[in-house]
């Protein structure tokens, strides 16, 4: 009886010692999981202050970015207005070039001959071929005729007098005249060309180009018409007059020359 | 590096012109005086454009055009005719006897050398 009494004791004990041992592994178990819980709980809390800081990193650099982009469209844009002023430099360049590149031919073949018959064939050619004239008349003053004397025609339009018109006007104001009537309308009256240069050397005119109609195709004038006309107005003159003293001082010389050459013999 | 064959005989257009043609890079300019002229050059040197005028002496711009459009060895070439006639049936003229451009003077040198630089990037 003692004995069982003892072995139910000892089963009494185990099974407290027993339940005691489940309650413990059973607290264990709940403790582990809240830790678990807990470690994840903090992961994931480091994971979102480590995703929101990031965040923050690019949302700064996001914004970085397109403040460099903005600053970027700022200076593509000034480019671009710089570029399109460049360009349009350039072309002014490019024409200033050639009207610069007009000018110094026509002046370089003006003074490229001292013989009269070239110096105003040139200076027909440049004011069909560089002004686009169709009708005119290169016409010297003669001081002692007081009349003036064409050089060089193309077309009619001949024979204007000094005393009156437009052409008397020019060569009393040593003044270029352009007509306002429209460069396809052609003149048919002497004393009323579309345009008249007068020929100058020092303010002194010399004679004049009359232009009475002009090139089809010419329809209005540019800058250069007008660099063209002053170029004419001073450097045809001077060409065409030196040439002209020139022919004659070769003539006088050789006369001259004959004369001494008949005075040599005549004393031998 | 593109030979231009500049036909003139006005010595100032002939300036003018060459002068712009050098403008284009590397361009190398020939020049002649008339159309006869001009062939003696086509025969001497590889011409890659001819620049012609109409009006000149011996043999004029449009022979010029017509002999070199029936030669075999020339045909290809192209021709700007720069001229004072600016009418309409005179480009027609000069467009149907081969040239491939036609310009009426006054010339603008820009217009020219764009003109020139278009045809010879045609070939």
């Amino acid at each position: 009886m003692d004995r069982k009494d003892g072995i139910l004791r000892k089963a009494d004990e185990f099974l407290r010692i027993f339940r005691q041992g489940e309650e413990f592994t059973r607290n264990l178990l709940s403790e582990n999981e809240r830790l678990r819980f807990r470690i994840a709980e903090l992961e994931e809390s480091r994971l979102q202050d480590l995703n929101e800081s990031k965040i923050r990193h690019y949302e700064e650099h996001v914004r970085m970015l397109e403040d460099e982009l903005k600053r970027l469209r700022e200076r593509l844009s000034l480019l671009e207005a710089e570029n399109k002023d460049l360009a349009k430099r350039f072309a002014l360049a490019a024409v200033e070039n050639n009207n610069l590149a007009n000018l110094y031919v026509a002046s370089y073949q003006l003074h490229s001959t001292l013989d009269y018959d070239e110096v105003v064939k040139i200076v027909v050619e440049i004011i069909i071929n560089l002004i686009g004239a169709d009708r005119f008349a290169v016409m010297l003053l003669d001081e002692k005729l007081e009349e003036l004397v064409p050089i060089a025609t193309e077309g009619s339009g001949t024979g204007a007098r000094r005393e009156d018109g437009i052409i008397a006007a020019v060569i009393r104001e040593g003044e270029s005249y352009f007509s306002d009537v429209p460069l396809r309308k052609a003149s048919d009256d002497p004393e009323s060309p579309l345009v008249c240069i007068p020929l100058k050397i020092k303010g002194h005119v010399i004679g004049v180009i009359a232009i009475y109609s002009f090139l089809a195709q010419k329809s209005r004038f540019s800058d250069i018409d007008y660099e063209l006309f002053n170029l004419l107005a001073g450097h045809a003159a001077t060409a065409v007059l030196s040439s002209k003293l020139y022919s004659r001082s070769e003539n006088d010389y050789g006369t001259l020359r004959n004369f001494l050459e008949l005075l040599k013999e005549k004393t031998r | 590096m593109p030979t231009i064959l500049v036909v003139e005989d006005s010595p100032t257009m002939r300036q003018l012109i060459s002068f712009a043609m050098r403008r284009i890079p590397g361009s190398r300019v020939i020049e002649a005086t008339d159309g006869v002229d001009a062939l003696k050059k086509l025969s001497s040197e590889k011409i890659d454009i001819i620049l012609a005028d109409i009006n000149m002496p011996v043999m004029d711009g449009l022979k010029l055009v017509s002999l070199v459009r029936g030669n075999s060895a020339f045909k290809d070439i192209p021709i700007i005719i720069i001229t004072t006639e600016g009418a309409e049936e005179d480009r027609k003229k000069a467009m149907s006897m081969g040239a491939d451009a036609y310009l009426p003077k006054p010339i603008q040198t820009q217009e020219l050398i764009r003109l020139v630089t278009e045809q010879l990037g045609k070939r």
